[in-house]
């Protein structure tokens, strides 16, 4: 009836998960209840769970990142704990355990926190620098986000129901066959990751496809701002390399389920050819990650040095560049396979190669600033830390490039210092910047810059303190995945490390505390006028938060830097031109697809984990039941009546009005 | 098991070029570094004294020097990396005085098994070589993937089941020194640490007849005794009855290495194989 579950799934010998699981579980409650007592389930509802507006969605998408980063960073903390204390001991997580939480947290950071963050900020703010009232495919895209949740939903539910994989964040077979093991935790990691992948690679599509036919009259290709260029070559990337994982998993699994011989020691399966498919999807995959990144770093320096970018063409050029060579270098990740010189020289070379494009993005950010009148909010801080940071990570990941250096290097601490160091330096560097650049627009009001910049400071030095430690243990020999180990030499840096992460975590904290004041602060906070930052694409040209249209009018564009070329010309024509005539609006409806698919998907996911046949049935029959009810609707849009986009519409003029007489007085 | 301390010809050119590498890239990132602490200092809206220059957005002579700098860099290290990559070649012989030693590494959940065909002995985690004389590594893995490294000799190389990997080392110091496993293997593979004993050639041959007084048989039976899933605290050695052992291990005549043992019927339903120790 239930499959392989029975009680013994739940670990009550293990007081960690159980815990956590279960202040987990009341927190939801709790939530859950408040929601409801307070009346607030059919606004959730509406506006929220069902909601196909992009702005929306990018919103769930963060926020689910965000819950997830808490997740992630947890593990973290206990990774450090464990290799702090476990010197000549085996600290206080047994191996089951720890594995778990490495193999977790890499999952977790990946899939569930940097992803969804891009996918969050790319959604919400492509479409309003496009100057268009909604991405290509608005019930994909909640479809998108939904099953994404799916997969984390998993992730979470294996801290208590069975276990996650203990097989590291890549479940290399023959480690994650059935021989070596037998558990369902590969099963959970397969199967979230399939679930959610579905979810990523159409949000892939949907963003390509918005990028490349809804533009704003007159906002060709080159003169999208450089966040729309960079989400186009992620996106690219997603669309082309997220159907490799979900082959390559699909694959482990049927090795797994159905007996094949795929990537398994016997009857000429082939373990290589599962760490040369993983990593054909998982080198792109760094970039769909850090694509997105640069192009916020590319706003965000623009704007507060009160500048064009520096070299447009050249950057656009540079991430194109990126989004090609990113493909051809993924044999870098297994050098020490016993490939031959010239296979493991070549893919060397062409990993170098990347640095040139992304070096010149570094020098052109550095000639933004030349010659700029630099303002240092938050966002601000967060580039310049990164630019340092940065570039740090990528003459490390040079350095391992260099096929002799890798042969020491290879899988050791020194390599988790550097994917960290351009991860955090690079990814969620980028993500707090935008997070901190576009909140205003999102919500209406700005997030409280003294917590903002103590998060800054916290979480900066507390990066520093973390992985430079880890750099020299891995020049001290030491290897990642360690549960234990007995050399003196690399236990004074695992302290430091420790450390680190206490003052990283603090960061966190501030971050949190930034939330917290900022809402209480709100009406002091607020931003009337749409454009805080005295902004330079369309993203500024509409209310704060903007209307579910976006724009009651699509905007003209005539050159880059669309909305700051808009702003001089209404100051020198005083804003003098034709009252405009307001049309009707159709906008799409709202659709509970995404949710209802996601709720099947969960379960479908839960029972095939524990071989519950009956009840995979039952979840595919729904998720497809699903598509087909949505499939036959009759009516998918509405419309917004003239004289309400009027109204809306006035208000933000007239702001935006007294705005720029102000800017005109001074 | 600082790698900057090479005790062997190959660790030696392996940190010689990672340092090297290093280097050459310190020359362009320090100042990059320094320039975008002083740009972002220098220009900030409070200082008066900087030029507001908001035209300055294109300078085709900036460009060529931002495209080249980093060009120029990766040619230069491309050169390193085709050089080192060939002159390095984990499977290139290591010249190095008297006979070359023959050693036929397995990985072993969760241990090491060095197999010496021609003297027909065999070790557990521990590694004893002549100092001086090359060192011709054969490698498998009765199981799953795992790395043989010994960080001060150098290059490490990935053993699989069913396949053969090689690597080619020199130890030119006598002393101790520590190998270990580089890729993630199971519950145990914290403890799949080695000894490496570099001896004197001329202690060698006592050494390989003295281990060949052992007791213990290292045959077919014995083999699959050791290839379950544990952890060896002993180090024991052995008598090789079968010096074509290593080739029935990496052939799959003696088939891969089971996995966990399930401990009852709760253990098989989620958890699989419980605790290593």
């Amino acid at each position: 009836m239930l499959g392989k579950l029975d009680w013994s799934a739940i670990p009550f010998d293990q007081p960690i998960p159980l815990v956590a699981g279960a202040v987990v579980l009341v927190a939801i409650l709790a939530v859950l209840i408040w929601v409801v007592v307070k009346g607030h389930l059919p606004y959730l509802w509406h506006e929220w769970i069902t909601s196909v507006d992009h702005k929306r969605i990018g919103v769930m998408y963060i926020l689910l990142a965000s819950v997830m980063l808490l997740r992630g960073g947890s593990d973290a903390i206990m990774m450090r704990i464990q290799q702090a204390v476990a010197y000549q001991s085996q600290g206080y997580l047994p191996p089951e355990h720890y594995n778990q939480i490495f193999s977790a947290h890499g999952t977790i950071m990946i899939f569930f926190v940097a992803m969804p963050f891009v996918i969050g900020l790319m959604n919400l703010v492509v479409p309003l620098q496009l100057g268009v009232r909604d991405v290509a495919f608005p019930t994909l895209n909640s479809v998108g986000f939904w099953l994404t949740a799916t997969g984390a939903l998993l992730v979470n539910i294996s801290l208590v129901v069975g276990e996650f994989a203990r097989t590291g964040w890549l479940a290399f077979p023959p480690l994650s066959g059935l021989s070596y093991s037998p558990g369902v935790g590969v099963d959970y990691y397969a199967w979230s990751l399939q679930i959610s992948g579905v979810g990523t690679l159409v949000a892939g599509i949907n963003l390509v496809t918005t990028v490349l036919k809804l533009r704003t009259r007159g906002m060709n290709y080159l003169r999208m701002p450089m966040f729309c260029w960079t989400t186009l070559a992620s996106n690219l990337l997603i669309v082309s390399a997220f159907p490799i994982l979900t082959a390559t998993l699909a694959m482990l699994l049927l090795d797994r389920y159905l007996g094949f011989h795929f990537f398994t020691n016997e009857a000429g399966g082939n373990v290589m050819m599962f760490m040369n498919l993983i990593w054909a999807w998982g080198h792109p995959e760094v970039y769909i990650l850090v694509l997105p990144a640069f192009g916020i770093f590319s706003e965000v320096v623009s704007t507060f040095s009160g500048k064009a970018l520096f070299g447009y063409r050249s950057m656009v050029l540079a991430t194109m560049a990126i989004c090609v060579v990113s493909f051809m270098v993924w044999l870098h990740h297994f050098f020490t396979m016993g490939a031959g010189p010239d296979v493991n020289a070549i893919f060397g070379i062409a990993s170098m190669i990347i640095a040139i494009p992304t070096g010149v993005k570094i020098y052109n950010w550095l000639f933004t600033m030349y010659g700029g009148r630099i303002r240092f909010a938050t966002p601000m801080l967060w580039s310049v830390g990164f630019m340092v940071t940065f570039i740090i990570g990528g003459l490390t990941g040079v350095l391992v490039a260099v096929p002799p250096a890798d042969f020491m290097l290879h899988n050791s601490m020194f390599l988790v210092a550097h994917f960290h160091n351009v991860i955090i330096g690079g990814v969620l560097f980028g993500a707090f910047a935008g997070f901190e650049y576009w909140f205003p627009k999102a919500f209406g009001f700005r997030l409280d810059e003294r917590w903002g910049k103590a998060a800054f400071w916290f979480t900066f030095t507390g990066f520093w303190i973390t992985f430079m430690p880890l750099y020299i243990a891995g020049m001290l020999g030491m290897t990642r995945r360690l549960q234990h180990y007995d050399v003196a030499a690399w236990r004074p840096w695992m302290i430091v490390a420790a450390f680190g992460m206490a003052v990283l975590t603090i960061g966190v904290i501030c971050q949190i505390m930034q939330l917290v004041v900022s809402i209480r602060n709100r009406e002091a906070l607020r931003d009337r006028t749409g454009d805080p930052w005295d902004g330079r694409s369309l993203e500024w040209a509409t209310s704060s938060p903007p209307p579910v249209f976006n724009f009651a009018f699509h905007p003209d564009v005539r050159g880059e830097d669309a909305y700051w070329d808009m702003k001089a010309r209404a100051r020198q024509q005083s804003f003098e031109h034709d009252v405009p005539e307001y049309q009707d609006i159709e906008m799409p409806r709202n659709s509970p697809t995404g949710f209802v698919c996601a709720f099947f998907a969960s379960i479908m996911g839960f029972a095939l984990i524990w071989h519950i046949w009956w009840m995979v049935i039952l979840g595919g029959i729904g998720a497809f039941a699903t598509f087909v009810v949505f499939a036959w609707r009759d009516h998918d849009e509405y419309v917004i009546p003239a004289e309400e986009v009027a109204r809306i519409d006035r208000v933000n003029l007239e702001e935006r009005r007294s705005l720029v007489s102000m800017a005109g007085a001074v | 098991m600082n790698l900057l301390d090479p005790r062997g010809p190959v660790a030696a050119a392996n940190s010689t070029i990672l340092v090297d590498s290093v280097f050459i890239m310190l020359v362009i990132v320090v100042p990059t570094i320094f320039a975008i602490l002083a740009f972002a200092l220098w220009f900030r809206a409070s200082n008066p004294k900087a030029r507001y220059q908001p035209d300055f957005v294109y300078s085709g002579r900036v460009e060529m020097v931002v495209w080249s700098i980093p060009a120029l860099t990766v040619i230069l290290l491309g050169g390193v990396a085709w050089i080192g990559s060939h002159q390095l070649d984990p499977a290139a012989p290591v010249p190095g005085t008297g006979s070359p030693v023959r050693i036929q590494a397995v990985s072993l959940d969760w241990k090491w098994l060095f197999i010496y065909p021609d003297q027909r002995i065999a070790t557990v985690n521990t590694l004893t070589v002549p100092a001086g004389a090359e060192l011709n590594f054969q490698l498998t893995s009765s199981s799953v993937m795992n790395t043989f490294f010994i960080p001060q000799l150098g290059s490490m190389i990935y053993t699989m089941n069913g396949m053969v990997t090689r690597l080619n080392l020199r130890a030119d110091n006598e002393g101790k020194l520590q190998g270990l496993s580089a890729h993630f293997s199971g519950d145990g593979f914290p403890d799949m640490m080695f000894d490496v004993n570099v001896i004197s050639p001329l202690a060698f041959p006592d050494w390989v007849a003295s281990t060949a007084k052992s007791d213990a048989v290292l045959n077919e039976d014995s083999y699959k005794k050791l290839m379950q899933q544990g952890i060896e605290r002993s180090r024991p050695t052995y008598r090789l009855e079968d010096p074509r052992l290593f080739d029935l291990i990496a052939t799959q005549h003696i088939p891969p290495g089971p996995g966990p043992e399930l401990i009852s019927a709760a253990g098989r339903s989620h958890g699989g194989g419980h605790d290593a120790r």
